[in-house]
């Protein structure tokens, strides 16, 4: 006998010490890692995916709005990149980076669908495709696009058999008109 | 006098443009006879447009209700005269953009026949009726404020249950020039005025009636005065003639001494204002119960030949209110619905007279001011000049910049676009233009914010809906599995009993292909039964 048995004692009293507290402290770093924990995804991109239309229609060249979301805290594209998110989602994301809007000037016009009734066959692809349902219409009826729900996400452009829907301007009217800011016009223009 | 003593708020800023009244005041209201056609725009109200009751081609009597309210802010339409309903399509709009808005064309008949029902309708004495009673028969009425303001009066008149009205304030200060329409009927309809004021005075509880008029129109005080002389709790005040005096906010200062606070109501200092002419069409509507169907409208301008006042149908285009008035006698510079400080520049004659015309307006060059402007030279003139006591030159410049948010901070928002600023200034700049752009702005930013939230809640729905289709769908299958296997032991068992071993194998494989048959039909019930699910819900 090499070792005798007091030294034994000892070693196996030691051995359960060193695993106990291994396990109490990887116990702690267990909760730790649960409370404490920092998310890959930064909570920056998590706000600005919830400012986004959530269409996922790819018009930005990313696969979904938090791929786009992701860039933009990247500083991959501008506050701009959303055309389906227009005038409002550009203030909203500039007053979130700290970056002035006036900066990028005029933005385009919210480009909406319209489907030509001419050709439409009423086979309720595009319904299916449009993330808002802002499309109405039935199995061999003409389709119509409600206008307050279309976000101009594009979706429903590449769906459409007959080629038959467009994206347009919305038509101007008394809801939707706005005065003009006034043009100055001075003596020295005036003279010319 | 007392104001100075209690050291009371006097009303700020105002402006004395030259009245221009006396021509069209001196001569008697006219009475318009029936145009060929009448174009009654859907939305001649501040809220949402009424929709259209009648059909092509249907007859309808005069005061006959043509098109209903959709919510409690907004207002009916009536036909303003006798005959057939030629169309309902886009007209000239009263809209400085000169676009077209929806209206129902009438082609009247001539006979101005009301319907026989409305006849010899008898009222009951509206002061035994209840305030709610009272207030929805006004909103039948189709009545709207007639000062401009086209706010449903009804919506007023509910108040009275929701807020103490100490004060209700009837305004025939009318301080924009050229217009007398008010003045007119003051004196003409002076009885008519004073017991609608009794009736609103009734429906909203209030103390006092007040009936403000500027110190100009003596004739109106005159009359109005002695029509309320038997009633002690109306009284007649005689307010100084400044624009905007006519303004719920002024008015209210100047008569009560209390200021309305930025962002909220006349109601939130107990008092309520009504146009005399909205007075006098709740008159009309509540002892008479006549619609409203027609409004005074003043046509005046230094194009015109004889400027008056005129009892106009609603709908009747303008050009026959300036034929009645003998016509152009120069071409007109600018062509205005409404007071020449705040009324709404028409690109056409053709435009109809809605519920809150003021007045018709043929301006000449020499009556408009010059349109060159130069550099601001902080004068503070428009500082002095702004009755709600904001800076218009700061504001301005921060709107130059496109800075909405700093404009807000400046209190672009308490700005009334009165256009005193622009009154005044010296170097003649646009300053209520660019107010209206800001405001515009702003209103533009707001819709798109509300689209973007209704668009993305709608995505999030789409998006559950299908996730719980895809579920139920799930389920689904898991249940016809689960009773296909029942039926397969089932069919089993019976062949054991039966005792025929030979021909089990191949009754098992005829049990099982019609299990196969079973199975498909199932599925193409769900399948149908999606699709007409998802049809369903694209129609709803």
């Amino acid at each position: 006998m090499l070792i005798s048995m007091p030294s034994l004692l000892s070693l196996a009293t030691s051995v359960m010490c060193i695993a106990a507290l291994g396990a109490l402290l990887g116990l702690l770093l267990a909760l730790a890692g649960k409370y404490f924990g920092v998310d890959d995804e930064s909570p920056l991109v998590k706000e600005i995916v919830s400012l986004l239309p959530g269409s996922q229609c790819g018009q930005c060249g990313y696969l979904g709005c938090a791929d786009a979301a992701k860039s933009l805290v990247d500083g991959e594209v501008g506050i701009n990149f959303c055309p389906p998110g227009g005038r409002a989602l550009v203030d909203e994301l500039a007053s979130l980076m700290g970056v002035d809007a006036r900066e990028l000037g005029e933005l385009a016009k919210p480009q909406l669908a319209q489907i030509d009734e001419k050709l439409c066959v009423g086979c309720t692809r595009c319904l299916k495709a449009c993330p808002t349902d802002a499309i109405v219409g039935a199995s061999g009826q003409i389709h119509v696009v409600l206008v307050e729900a279309c976000s101009g996400c594009k979706l429903c452009l590449s769906r459409c058999p007959e080629d038959c829907i467009s994206l347009k301007e919305e038509k101007l009217s008394l809801e939707n008109w706005a005065w003009p800011k006034p043009q100055l016009l001075s003596h020295a223009a005036a003279l010319e | 006098m007392f104001r100075g003593l209690l050291n009371l708020a006097a009303v700020r800023g105002g402006v004395h443009p030259h009245s221009h009244k006396d021509r069209s005041s001196a001569l008697q209201i006219l009475k318009a006879p029936v145009p060929k056609r009448l174009y009654l725009p859907l939305l001649q109200h501040a809220g949402e447009a009424a929709v259209p009751i009648v059909e092509r081609g249907a007859y309808v009597f005069k005061g006959q209700l043509l098109a209903l309210a959709p919510s409690d802010l907004s207002a009916p339409v009536h036909a303003s005269s006798s005959g057939h309903i030629v169309d309902i399509c886009e007209v000239a709009a009263a809209h400085p953009s000169g676009l077209t808005a929806p209206a129902i064309v009438l082609e009247t008949d001539g006979e101005d026949k009301w319907a026989p029902a409305d006849e010899g309708a008898a009222l009951t004495d509206a002061y035994s009726e209840d305030a709610m009673t009272l207030a929805n028969r006004v909103a039948n009425a189709g009545i709207v404020g007639m000062g401009g303001a086209i706010f449903p009066a009804a919506v007023k008149l509910k108040q009275g249950a929701k807020h103490e009205i100490k004060t209700l304030l009837v305004n025939g200060s009318e301080c924009e020039p050229y217009l007398s329409c008010d003045d007119r009927l003051m004196r003409e309809q002076a009885e008519a005025i004073v017991e609608g004021a009794r009736l609103i005075r009734h429906i909203l509880k209030a103390f006092r009636v007040v009936i403000a008029i500027e110190d100009n129109k003596r004739e109106a005080i005159a009359a109005m005065q002695a029509a309320a002389e038997p009633y002690g709790m109306v009284e007649v005040e005689v307010v100084p003639t400044r624009y905007p005096m006519g303004s719920a906010k002024q008015l209210i200062q100047q008569i009560t001494g209390r200021e309305v606070p930025a962002g909220a109501r006349s109601t939130s200092v107990g008092v309520l204002v009504h146009n005399v002419g909205t007075v006098y069409a709740i008159y009309q509507a509540l002892t008479r119960a006549r619609p409203l169907i027609s409004r005074v409208v003043t046509v005046a301008g230094a194009c015109i030949k004889r400027p008056r006042n005129i009892e106009a149908r609603i709908g009747t285009p303008v050009q026959d209110l300036i034929d009645l008035c003998g016509g152009f006698i120069d071409k007109a510079e600018v062509l205005l619905l409404g007071g020449p400080m705040m009324g709404i520049a028409m690109q056409s004659t053709e435009v109809p007279i809605i519920k809150g015309a003021t007045g018709v307006l043929a301006l000449a060059k020499h009556e408009l001011r010059r349109e060159q402007s130069s550099a601001c030279i902080r004068c503070a003139r428009c500082v002095s000049a702004c009755p709600m006591g904001l800076l218009p030159l700061d504001i301005a410049a921060q709107i130059k910049q496109d800075n909405f948010e700093a404009a807000a901070d400046y209190g672009l928002n308490d700005c009334i676009l009165c256009a005193s600023c622009s009154y005044v200034c010296p170097s003649q700049l646009p300053l209520v233009q660019y107010f209206r752009y800001a405001k515009d702005q702003q209103a533009q930013k707001h819709r798109a914010a509300k689209k973007m939230n209704l668009t993305v809640s709608m995505s999030l729905a789409k998006q559950q809906r299908l996730a719980d289709e895809k579920q139920q769908k799930a389920e689904e299958k898991a249940a016809k599995r689960a009773a296909k296997k029942k039926t397969r032991t089932r069919s089993k068992q019976a062949l054991h009993e039966n005792g025929i071993k030979e021909a089990k194998a191949d009754s098992t494989q005829i049990g099982e292909a019609k299990v196969i048959t079973e199975k498909t039909a199932a599925e193409k019930e769900i399948t149908n039964e999606a699709t007409t699910r998802e049809e369903l819900a694209h129609e709803s």
